[in-house]
């Protein structure tokens, strides 16, 4: 279940993670660095450039129990948004 | 979903493969799998130190091997496309420009995840080398201490 790009922009977020530049395993390494560091139910946004994040990030959340929420591509880079469960 | 144990054995020396071995380690790692690379025949050179270490009670054909055999991450050689060694440089190159992590950082990054990296002792001994010429935080130990970590893995891999 994906949210659309207005509702994203409206979130809340508790954390930012800049992985542009970065490519495959790098987004999930730097999201797998950050997510300790945001509360349950706390909202983290990835930034990334690699293309394969778009796969990779739902992968990754749904493995991890957490809830992917969607993504949009502005000015050229990825937004990914993902809300941790537990 | 729960954490599962993801089994790779290194066996090849090559570049590429190793660059493979090590990005599946990670990537798994990064999802809170627990992670069991073992590394045997051609795959331990991935884990020697780049400096001469001098050894003792090596046989003249140990030496040998130790001599012709790459040491570490910067000296492995490519599948395909080797080019005498201009092979790696390129792609190592070509890494760089697509901000791809270097093989130096995966090993790097593995062991910082707490990634089990086992050195295969049957090999080493076959080859003459020591642990003083491998990398800190390995586990020295044969096929039976795999196999136990492979009987809980959902995934093993041979590279």
């Amino acid at each position: 279940m994906t949210v659309a790009t207005e509702e994203l922009k409206a979130l809340a977020i508790a954390k930012v993670v800049d992985a542009r530049g970065t490519s495959c395993p790098g987004p999930i390494l730097a999201a797998k660095k950050s997510i300790g560091g945001v509360p349950v139910d706390g909202v983290m946004e990835v930034l990334a450039t690699d293309s394969g994040t778009l796969k990779d990030l739902p992968a990754w959340s749904k493995k991890m129990g957490h809830e992917f929420l969607g993504s949009f591509d502005d000015a050229g880079y990825l937004h990914l948004y993902l809300r941790k469960l537990k | 979903m729960d954490t599962t144990r993801k089994t790779i054995i290194l066996f090849s020396g090559d570049f590429d493969k190793v660059m493979a071995a090590f990005i599946i380690a990670n990537g798994a790692a990064a999802m809170d799998d627990e992670v069991t690379m073992f590394f045997t025949f051609w795959g331990l050179n991935a884990l020697r130190r780049p400096e001469k270490i001098a050894t003792s009670r090596k046989s003249p054909l140990q030496k040998a091997f130790g001599a012709m055999m790459p040491r570490g991450p910067g000296r492995l050689a490519l599948s395909h496309m080797n080019f005498a060694g201009a092979g790696p440089k390129l792609m190592q190159r070509m890494m760089r420009q697509q901000n791809v992590m270097s093989l130096e950082e995966l090993i790097a990054s593995a062991r910082e995840q707490g990634i089990k990296m086992v050195a295969c002792t049957m090999s080493m001994d076959i080859m003459g080398l020591r642990a003083e010429e491998l990398i800190d935080g390995l586990e020295f130990a044969g096929v039976a201490s795999y196999l136990v970590d492979a009987d809980e893995a959902n995934v093993n891999l041979f590279i």
